[in-house]
């Protein structure tokens, strides 16, 4: 029984419930299956229920209703501390009375291991991340990524099959961030442990995870590969929370099985390939990702409708610029293009033609 | 500390006023406690200053209410001071009996107050505890309630603990704790366990809770949490708790006037009967002592705690 639970439902959220005052549900029926050695990404924003269903795989948190499942066993019922689920908290929660050598044996002591075999174990996760030398130092004397690089290696020192880590990166600047998010994610291919990441950053959701399940008030909205979850959000909040989206709001006028004809609040006739829409007559958003717009007639792609759009402002961002236009009575309208040798400047007040490929306009649910 | 260029001739003339109110507050604090000291040393029967002392005339200065401490209440004091002598004075002397009192009465009723307080606000400072500010409010009690009426209340319950069965209409005798070491420990407790609940909620506010979830989740169990990971960085509060609970069994004297029988006169009880019988400077050679003995207590944990901070990686402040 427990080898054929199969490496496709390591852990699994079956029909999992929690409620926190007894009246209104933070988890709102959670099913989620994640593989062993997945990298999976809970991302949404505050207060969206993907903190509490960590802290409830973690043991911290009972759930009101439902199972949790790990390696084919039922865990309601286990302590935390039985649990051998590492985990990485956002404060790093390195004790601050040990040195990181006694915090990385910590988990060691606890399980009964020889002391050079612990010492051995400390060394070995300490050079996983680079950070033998500082052994004898306390956690204060640490800057925040160093502090971070001990917590990695703690909850990882005592081999746990799982870890969990709980928006592990917010606290550190920019440039930190970007490189111990390549790290961890070197870490995850080499030691292929199973990861479940918490965040609110996007970004770090789509650059780290193998899938990410997208949270918004108690629900997983999509689940899916970073890729898809970009280039094909299933409705409006996805389109909307993941990278910038453009959405023109409109009313399906025809439907068949490939192309939705929307009209939009102007009165303009386009296409866009339908997603959640099921009947004409319905309203919608179409939602455009701001890179897939061309206002260069030469480059516009195949089968491109064009719109009338009048330039707001542009604004220069180093790589790309960035137009603000308005396009069907919506002022909010965005283009990105790049900063190539030759682009075409655009200024404040001109009037331009853009256009895209109807596949890359998304007709979604109205919000 | 000194003033900006900018400051006004009003800001300079308040400053010289508050440094004089300063001045005066610590002298008023201080004064007291000082003068005891040269007095104490008084060859005369005086709680003055006289004129000999005043000249540093070496006969105006002396020993001799240090040394009547040793000997007041011995069977024989005027014994060469021989192996005997020391027996005697160790089994007789009225202040050594006294300070024995004080220090077993002081370091039992410390620990007890230590143990019951930190376990009173490590409960109180968790979120799903019913009633917490109630009983915060009843455990702090004795701290603000007159010393009095506690004391008065603590008499009567102590002398017989089963009256309380009175209420049912059973009348029985039984556990009387007035006049035992037993109740002035648990008396002394009671007073001192405010002051552990006060210091230990204090650095719990600072305790990051994630730290006792952390070492869960790396396999450690409750009591292990506990002892390696709660406790540590919970006893600096812990040890000033300590602290303030010792010094207020110390220096106590209402709860013992009411409930120590003869066997249990500790030092501030001896100073008080010194005080009516027989007023003379050995009390002042006895608040010397303490002095010390209080200035030594504060320094010994004041270096602790500034251990305690060097060794985990902190600058003292």
């Amino acid at each position: 029984m427990i080898a054929s639970a199969g490496s496709r439902d390591y852990v699994v959220f079956d029909h999992v419930q929690k409620s926190y005052d007894g009246r209104s549900l933070v988890v709102k029926d959670l099913n989620l299956s994640i593989g062993q050695g997945e990298f999976l990404t809970m991302l949404g924003p505050s207060g969206s229920g993907k903190t509490t269903c960590l802290m409830m795989l973690a043991g911290f948190e009972t759930a009101t209703h439902g199972r949790i499942m790990l390696d084919g066993r039922d865990i309601n019922d286990v302590p935390p501390h039985k649990r051998g689920i590492g985990m990485v908290f956002q404060n790093y929660a390195l004790f601050p009375h040990m040195t990181v050598g006694e915090n990385l044996a910590f988990p060691l002591e606890v399980r009964g291991l020889p002391r050079a075999d612990r010492d051995a174990r400390v060394m070995r996760a300490l050079d996983m991340v680079q950070m033998a030398r500082f052994r004898d130092r306390r956690p204060a004397q640490l800057s925040g990524g160093q502090q971070q690089r001990i917590a990695l290696a703690r909850a990882l020192v005592f081999d746990p099959k799982l870890v969990l880590m709980d928006e592990p990166l917010g606290a550190l600047d920019k440039q930190l961030r970007e490189h111990m998010q390549f790290e961890i994610k070197d870490l995850h291919r080499r030691l292929g442990v199973t990861v479940v990441y918490v965040t609110h950053d996007q970004g770090e959701a789509l650059t780290m995870s193998d899938r990410i399940a997208v949270f918004n008030d108690g629900r997983i909205q999509q689940l899916a590969t970073p890729s898809q979850l970009y280039e094909a959000p299933e409705n409006s909040f996805v389109a909307g929370f993941i990278g910038e989206n453009n959405a023109l709001s409109g009313t399906v006028e025809r439907l068949d099985g490939q192309t939705a004809l929307v009209r939009l609040a102007n009165g303009e006739l386009i296409d866009a390939a339908p997603v959640n829409v099921g009947e004409v007559g319905q309203r919608t958003l179409v939602s455009i990702r701001p890179e897939r717009i061309e206002f260069k007639p030469d480059l516009m792609p195949e089968g491109a409708h064009t719109v009338e759009a009048e330039v707001i402002e542009v604004i220069y961002m180093g790589d790309i610029f960035r137009a603000r236009m308005k396009v069907a009575g919506s002022d909010d309208f965005v283009m990105k293009f790049r900063n190539t040798a030759g682009q075409v400047r655009l200024s404040p007040g001109q009037k331009i033609r853009v256009g895209w490929h109807p596949q890359d306009a998304r007709a979604l649910d109205p919000v | 500390m000194a003033l900006p260029t900018y400051a006004t001739t009003l800001e300079r003339a308040w400053r010289w006023i508050y440094l004089a109110i300063c001045t005066g507050v610590f002298v008023f604090l201080i004064a007291p406690i000082i003068v005891v000291i040269p007095l104490s040393f008084n060859a005369e029967k005086f709680f003055t200053f006289t004129r000999e002392m005043l000249s540093l005339d070496p006969d105006g200065w002396s020993l001799r209410w240090y040394d009547s401490l040793l000997t007041f209440g011995m069977a024989q004091p005027d014994a060469p001071r021989d192996a005997r002598w020391w027996a005697d004075m160790w089994a007789n002397a009225k202040w050594v009996n006294a300070a024995k009192n004080s220090l077993f009465i002081g370091v039992a009723s410390t620990a007890l107050a230590t143990v019951l307080g930190t376990l009173a606000a490590l409960g109180l400072a968790r979120p799903e505890m019913p009633f917490r500010r109630l009983i915060m409010a009843l455990l702090i009690s004795p701290m603000i309630v007159p010393i009095i009426i506690t004391a008065t209340g603590m008499f009567f319950f102590y002398s017989n603990p089963c009256g309380m069965f009175g209420l049912v209409g059973v009348s029985v005798t039984c556990g009387k704790l007035a006049g035992t070491y037993a109740g002035v420990i648990m008396a002394h407790a009671i007073l001192g366990i405010p002051f552990v609940i006060i210091t230990v909620t204090a650095t719990l506010i600072g305790f990051d809770q994630s730290l006792a979830r952390a070492a869960a989740s790396l396999g450690a169990g409750p009591r292990r949490t506990f002892f390696h990971i709660i406790m540590p960085l919970i006893l600096p509060g812990v040890v000033s708790g300590a602290l303030f609970a010792f010094v207020t069994s110390f220096d106590e004297v209402v709860a013992v006037l009411f409930i120590a029988g003869p066997d249990q006169q500790t030092i501030p009880r001896q100073m008080w009967s010194g005080i009516r019988d027989q007023i003379s400077p050995a009390i002042l050679a006895v608040a010397t002592l303490l002095v010390i003995f209080s200035i030594a207590l504060l320094a010994a944990v004041e270096l602790l705690r500034r251990r305690g901070e060097r060794l985990r990686g902190l600058t003292p402040s």
